[in-house]
């Protein structure tokens, strides 16, 4: 699990390793800086020369700049590292998931991928920084300190014995009690988040049943649920300070205590003052290195569960590849399927299509109609290969999709999804992206096409007029023109519309298809629409229901052969009849 | 507090007098336990201050008897003295113990008593502010500014605070022990405070790119995850990949800068700790082996004793300093947290001048209204006037609108001159194009906006008159919008009249024609819903919208766009239910598809925020205007 995000690190492994470097020479001197001003401070009352106790200062003076060279360099490389590392990872998750088929798509909810390419990203960031950093730093403070110590104070570091085990003791127990805790009341926490977002995007409806008391009990529970785990939580880890400063303090009267009689009754041979003040200094740099450790600790188990979800997403292996000698040119827009059948995932109880069997000429119309959860969309989502048959095949110009060039066939099969949407840009950025070399007078036509010109060039700023993301700042109907003409763009030899003018309204609807009929007469365009007026003049029709084919023909056969479509047909113009 | 934060290209600003405000709301909050960790933190900050004066008398003592070496005469002299500090260290314990550990429950109840004001106060803003304000934004509130409150409170205040009280200590020791010595201390701590300051302010500077680079990185991956459908649709994969590469590379640049300036100032100021702690040494031995007098308060000459504790206080000082300079930059950052949290708050609410409030009543044979507290099924309104009387009017649902104009925003009118009569029970359609002002119309009745000119009567009565949560009680919405809300579907459609029984929520359901899909769910009405019902589809979301406005059983309806998600076949089956479920009530009815509006009473074709036709649908396709070719536009290909 670990080793795959890892990989990630590559160019910055040069970094990591000097860090760790530039760790260990720093933690080496630091240990040894109160060994030596421990001689300064002795130096003192053996009446030493000047030149003698300049001497150690200045050697006291080089090391401490040793030591800051290291410490800064190692920050620095250590930056370097953890940043680079954390913009592999991203720059590797998100490639990974442009190469995800609509299957793998559907695992991942949208807003989970967004989380992980930050939030997690930034917790292993931060956790990789604090490893190659304090990792191992601070277990050779620990070493170093605990050596140099009994090196100097001898019996002295008897205290150690009695410190060291009940801060482990103590920092552990409180680190494993916590840890749960916590784990437990973040999740609590985002569930609260989640509701005040549902709380903001449903004001209408809380204000329109007037339950704006109600909604405030709702959440000061909540709130105040969570502060009762947060608190305790909190308090376990709050120990920490009192179990760090028993510790510290009980350091401080035993050296204190035992080393003035040391000192006294050895006459200053076994220890002495300067000793006694480098204790302090060991005893404290000791417990600093335990308390790091544990934090490290709890870093690691905390970011496990990032390094978990971001594994999942570059396990994920997409299940669509482009075949080993792909066919690079559609030859026309005809299109068959023979026997399909398809499921969602292998494991799906139900086929959410079965038994379809098609022949479609190059250049017809072709209306699809049905209820919600008929597999309209799942249907046409096979022509350009965004999934793949589980039984049967589907070819597109006489030749199997699974033959073609991904990227060659879609280009041919342009499809305007039913969930469609925009991107941050100009109204001629959004449109390029069906072809990106497209000239302007090409943007141009698309959009007459799609009715689409007359309400840009209303705009102030006309072509060049700024989309929100997600094209917050155009009507429904208007987004829907812009994104038929970002497929019409490419000139596809197949046009797929799912139930793209639902909020258009009828007579733009009727332009847009008598456009696409008269100027683009060589291209197979399928419509999936609600309105039987919008398929009414197809030259084929076919009535979805349940995942099979319940009928096909032209509107005058099914009108005689159809009970669901003359049902449609009777309830969408029944007003009309009752005029006559 | 400003004056000492890190210069940057954007600072972030905390309005005048935060400060106090943050202090007062926690001290209001926590009358006497704030005070009392105040307290426990000045005995604690003290205590770890003193071991200096200790430290300095034991080593006098060592001193004066190590030649000697009689340690049970020195012990009568040191025995006492670190006994005197231990007793010293445990009380300091005790406090300690007790500061951490109210300060945990503090700060977390402090956090929800902000939660809970603020979540309060934004439930009584008006629509207008949801419109105005992203909704990111006003989730950041919660997250991001509560979070940045949370370090303020519990670590940069009582930091602040311990810090602030070890420096003064320790430099009032350091002045009575030696002055020349201090003030070399206190020319280490300039030089200090000068590099963390240049250091500390590249940081600042980065990690607010740093920021605005994780902004953009945030937007561009949401962008696409959203739209990756789109972008395997179009083949977009690599220039997608491209871009993103060039996002992520500066917000590397940002980050990787940021995170060098902030891991180099520690080792740098340690470091310079540590040359200072030789310089002292030095100093120290150099006086005390060149006999110069020492200047202090205490009088004392320097010996060893004296710079040896010199040496430890030494690194407190420059420690605490240092701590103190590194938390100035949170306080910087939390006050602004705080002013933004305190600008939501101070929104002013949505006022409500209303007085007229809906009651439970009761009609005599006489056509009496009396007002009853049990729930009768009928409803009045009670309209106390200005002489004491109180008068009742029968609640029948008649809206008139009278010369309504109105504006979202000064000088952009988007309904002009707009008069509409509901009659008890009737039912009036809009029509138009989207903009045309439609939703603009129900906006006002329910009074999400308030009309600039004109009138709006409700069975008489100026429904600014009427009280907000009373009028909206006695209409029943349904959005295009789908909004429900995390729990079962009983819940959800509970959610319309809270005292409403399971069989009441069934009858509605069953009345919305959502009963069928629902018995159908895996575990019926006990289906929970999550993420705004992200497992039903559109349709099913917007009968379950219906049901729940269903059970409330108001008088008027507002339908906008509520059935544009369900497909024509399911609307045909659903329409009976629809059709008794409007039955008797006064509806207004905002949709695209004509056939949901053609058995309509009265039907408002509307443009550009003017009422152009009206009149039922026979009459309207007599009069051949734009509803007229709205409506043959489905057959013009024929």
């Amino acid at each position: 699990m670990y080793r795959r995000l890892l990989r990630s690190v590559r160019e910055y492994k040069l970094p990591s390793i000097l860090t760790l470097v530039f760790m260990v020479l720093e933690a080496a001197i630091e240990t040894t800086i109160p060994f030596i001003t421990a001689k300064l401070v002795n130096s003192f009352e053996a009446g030493a020369s000047m030149p003698e106790l300049l001497k150690i200062g200045l050697i006291l003076a080089v090391m401490a700049l040793i030591s800051l060279c290291c410490g800064g360099l190692g920050g620095y490389t250590c930056a370097k590292a953890s940043s680079g590392f954390a913009k592999n990872l991203r720059h590797d998750v998100f490639t990974k998931i442009q190469t995800y088929s609509f299957n793998n798509i559907d695992k991942f909810s949208s807003s989970s991928l967004v989380t992980r390419m930050t939030t997690d990203i930034n917790n292993v960031q931060m956790s990789y920084m604090m490893i190659i950093r304090t990792a191992v730093r601070s277990p050779l403070m620990f070493t170093f300190s605990i050596i140099m110590a009994y090196v100097m104070g001898g019996a002295l570091s008897t205290t150690f014995v009695i410190v060291i085990p009940v801060l482990v003791f103590g920092l552990v127990l409180i680190a494993r009690k916590a840890m749960p805790a916590f784990r437990r009341v973040f999740k609590k926490y985002d569930r609260l988040n989640e509701s005040i977002e549902e709380n903001v995007r449903a004001m209408r409806v809380v204000k329109g049943f007037s339950r704006e008391n109600y909604e405030k009990q709702k959440f000061i529970s909540a709130s105040d649920n969570i502060r009762g785990d947060f608190t305790k939580a909190e308090r376990i880890v709050a120990l920490n300070t009192p179990v760090m400063q028993i510790c510290l303090y009980f350091n401080m009267v035993f050296v204190l205590l035992v080393g003035s009689k040391l000192a006294i009754s050895s006459g200053g041979s076994i220890v002495y003052v300067g000793q006694i003040s480098a204790m302090l200094t060991y005893g404290m740099q000791i417990l600093m290195s335990l308390m790091m450790l544990s934090m490290i600790y709890v870093m690691l188990t905390m970011s496990g569960e990032s390094v978990k979800r971001l594994d999942e997403v570059l396990r994920e292996e997409p299940n669509l590849k482009n075949p080993e000698s792909p066919v690079y040119k559609v030859k026309d827009g005809s299109i068959t399927f023979e026997k399909v059948g398809f499921k969602y995932s292998e494991t799906a109880k139900n086929f959410a299509l079965s038994d379809i069997d098609l022949d479609i000429k190059s250049g017809m119309t072709v209306g699809v109609i049905g209820g919600t959860g008929s597999s309209k969309s799942t249907l046409v989502q096979l022509i350009p290969r965004l999934y793949d048959t589980t039984v049967g095949r589907v070819t597109v110009g006489g030749v199997d999709v699974r033959n073609y060039d991904i990227k060659s066939l879609r280009s041919n099969v342009a499809m305007v999804l039913q969930k469609n949407l925009l991107f941050a840009g100009t109204i001629k950025d959004n449109i390029r992206w069906g072809n990106k070399d497209a000239t302007d007078e090409e943007i141009i036509e698309a959009c007459k096409l799609a009715s689409a010109h007359d309400f840009i060039e209303s705009f102030p700023q006309k072509y060049d007029t700024h989309i929100e993301q997600g094209g917050t700042n155009v009507s429904g109907g208007q987004k829907q023109r812009l994104c038929i003409a970002r497929a019409l763009i490419s000139k596809p030899k197949i046009l797929i519309l799912d139930d793209s003018t639902s909020a258009v309204d009828m007579k733009t609807d009727a332009m847009i298809r008598a456009g696409l009929k008269k100027y683009l007469p060589k291209t197979t365009k399928i419509i999936i629409a609600q309105r039987i007026s919008s398929v009414q003049d197809a030259d084929l029709i076919i009535v979805m229901d349940n995942g099979k084919i319940s009928a096909k023909g032209n509107h005058k056969e099914l009108m005689q052969t159809s009970d669901i479509y003359r049902e449609v047909y009777e309830q969408q113009t029944k007003g009309g009849d009752e005029n006559e | 507090m400003n004056k000492h934060a890190p210069k940057g290209p954007v600072r972030p600003k905390a309005k005048k007098g935060t400060f106090g405000r943050v202090v007062k709301k926690l001290f209001g909050y926590y009358p006497v336990l704030a005070p009392l960790t105040v307290v426990c933190i000045l005995f604690a900050a003290v205590t770890s201050s003193i071991p200096a004066i200790f430290i300095q008398k034991v080593t006098a003592a060592i001193e004066k008897w190590y030649k000697i070496g009689d340690w049970a005469a020195a012990s009568k002299e040191i025995v006492p003295l670190v006994l005197t500090l231990a007793v010293f260290y445990v009380l300091s314990m005790i406090a300690i113990t007790l500061q951490s550990q109210i300060m945990a429950y503090m700060t977390q109840g402090f956090l929800h008593k902000m939660r809970a004001e603020l979540f309060s106060g934004m439930q009584n803003l008006p629509i207008g502010y949801f419109d105005r304000n992203k909704h990111g934004d006003i989730m950041s509130h919660y997250t991001n500014d509560i979070d940045t409150l949370r370090q303020l409170v519990s670590q940069s205040l009582p930091s602040l605070i311990q810090a602030g009280t070890i420096v003064l200590c320790v430099f009032s020791i350091m002045i009575y022990y030696s002055i020349p010595l201090t003030l070399l201390v206190i020319l280490g701590v300039v030089v200090m405070l000068l590099v963390s300051k240049k250091i500390g302010g590249g940081s600042a500077k980065y990690f607010i790119r740093q920021q605005q680079a994780v902004g953009k990185t945030e937007g561009y991956i949401q962008e696409m995850m959203n739209g990756m459908k789109v972008v395997k649709v179009f083949c977009h994969e690599e220039t997608t990949a491209k871009d993103f590469d060039d996002i992520n590379n500066a917000l590397y640049e940002d980050s990787f800068r940021a995170h060098a300036f902030a891991n180099t100032l520690g080792p740098i100021i340690m470091n310079i700790g540590n040359i200072m702690y030789v310089i002292m040494a030095i100093a120290g031995g150099t006086l005390i082996a060149l006999n110069v007098p020492n200047l202090s308060l205490s009088g004392m000459a320097i010996n060893i004793s004296i710079v040896v504790p010199f040496l430890n206080m030494t690194k407190q000082f420059t420690g605490n300093i240092n701590q103190l300079s590194q938390q100035i930059n949170s306080v910087v950052m939390g006050l602004a947290g705080a002013s933004r949290v305190f600008a939501l708050m101070d929104e002013l609410p949505e006022t409500d001048d209303g007085y007229v409030t809906l009651v439970n009543a009761e009609i005599d044979e006489q056509g009496n209204v009396t007002e009853t507290a049990e729930r009768t099924g009928i409803w009045a309104w009670k309209h106390p006037h200005g002489d004491g009387t109180v008068t009742y009017t029968k609640l029948t649902g008649d809206v008139r609108m009278e010369g309504v104009d109105f504006s979202y925003v000064e000088g952009k009118q988007v309904l002009f001159d707009v008069s509409v009569y509901a009659k008890p029970g009737q039912k009036v359609a809009f029509v138009g194009a989207t903009g045309a002002g439609k939703t603009t119309i129900t906006n006002l009745i329910n009074r999400y906006y308030d009309i600039a000119d004109g009138k709006i009567r409700y069975d008489g009565i100026n429904i600014n008159k009427i009280k907000k949560s009373d009028l909206r009680r006695s209409l029943g919405i349904v959005l295009q919008e789908t909004n429900l809300f995390t729990g079962t579907v009983m819940d959800n459609i509970r959610y319309g009249r809270l005292d409403a029984t399971d069989d009441e929520c069934i009858e509605a359901a069953k009345l919305s024609g959502a009963h069928d899909f629902i018995t159908r769910l895996p575990d019926g009405y006990n289906t929970e819903l999550t993420n705004n019902g992200s497992n039903l589809s559109g349709g099913q979301r917007q009968l379950i919208a219906i049901a729940r406005a269903a059970v409330a059983d108001p008088p008027v309806m507002i339908l906008d766009e509520a059935t544009s998600s369900i497909d024509t076949r399911t609307e045909a089956i659903v329409q009976k239910g629809m059709d008794k479920l409007m039955e008797g009530r006064t509806v207004f009815v905002i949709a695209h598809r004509l056939s949901t509006v053609m058995n309509s009473d009265v039907i408002m074709v509307m443009d550009h925020g003017k009422i152009i036709e009206r009149g039922s649908h026979d009459d309207l396709i007599a009069q051949k205007g734009t509803y007229y070719q709205l409506y043959t536009g489905a057959f013009e290909l024929d």
